[in-house]
């Protein structure tokens, strides 16, 4: 089903390992969760719903100092599916990090990652779709404090409303 | 790739305004924003009191930009009182934003991680 330009969040990157090394680092949950940024207790399988602690990466120092507040933290997901060292792909509540709501209720965004040949490695595509879903509220609480946006377009409402008695 | 990691995010935030800027095209409903703007939270009484259109018209207006996440309504009593959502007109481009620069650090991480 072809989702709308808005529902989505599509990203490239070309990654110069094999198919094999990208695949160990989506799949395999430790793997996964060391750059991510997470703490997986289990592995990967289609269809389970598992919860993992949000950890410093190991990655990269700068991250890790801003994922440091929300350490111990549980994030959900859902695998969706495993397609052998082609498709990989999970459901989560995105930017669940607030510990004083309860996201259960709430509709899940679909995140998918493909794997494609490229010249020099793998062209990893990711997918973050399902964001019409999430209820606008969630998604103003999510990032407020900034409100240029409407002081600007009440400007531009009274000068058209000037204009135009 | 002909869409670059940047301009997708920007272009989906655009898109997302759309239905905004749609439940704001009419001039009734510019009016009843601009005086929730101006006079902050009221009540559909107080709306209807110096206007000429009826109740019922007023509150399809406020619930078509309620809709549209312009504005929000709260009980007060046995009244419903009508605000604006301060944050509503720039939040979904800057939620989509955030998130799409999540990704990028993320990758970013991802592709330090593999190319060791």
């Amino acid at each position: 089903m072809p989702a709308a330009a808005s529902d989505r969040i599509e990203k490239r990157i070309l990654l110069r390992a094999s198919r094999d090394r990208v695949w160990r680092a989506l799949t395999d949950s430790h793997e996964f969760g060391t750059w991510f940024g997470m703490r997986f207790t289990e592995p990967f399988a289609a269809g389970k719903r598992m919860t993992a602690t949000i950890v410093p990466t190991a990655v990269d120092r700068e991250t890790a100092a801003m994922q440091k507040q929300f350490e111990g933290l549980t994030v959900e997901i859902v695998v969706e599916r495993i397609e052998p060292k082609r498709l990989f792909s999970y459901r989560w509540h995105p930017g669940a990090v607030d510990p004083k709501v309860d996201y259960g209720q709430e509709p899940m965004t679909l995140v998918e990652f493909v794997l494609d040949d490229a010249e020099a490695g793998i062209l990893l595509t990711v997918t973050e779709s399902g964001f019409d879903k999430i209820p606008l509220a969630r998604r103003a609480s999510a990032f407020s404090g900034n409100d240029d946006g409407w002081t600007k377009v009440v400007t531009l409402i009274e000068k058209y409303l000037e204009q135009k008695p | 790739m002909s869409r670059s990691r940047n301009v997708a995010p920007l272009r989906s935030s655009t898109r997302r305004s759309a239905p905004i800027f749609a439940a704001l095209g009419d001039e009734t409903r510019l009016r009843l924003l601009a005086r929730l703007c101006r006079d902050g939270p009221q009540s559909i009484t107080r709306l209807a009191a110096d206007s000429d259109i009826t109740r019922q018209a007023i509150t399809k207006h406020l619930r078509r930009m309620q809709a549209a996440g312009v504005l929000r309504a709260s009980k007060a009593g046995r009244e419903r009182v009508w605000e604006v959502d301060p944050a509503s007109l720039d939040e979904a481009g800057q939620y989509l934003r955030a998130i799409s620069e999540q990704w990028d650090a993320a990758l970013a991480r991802l592709e330090r991680f593999v190319e060791a």
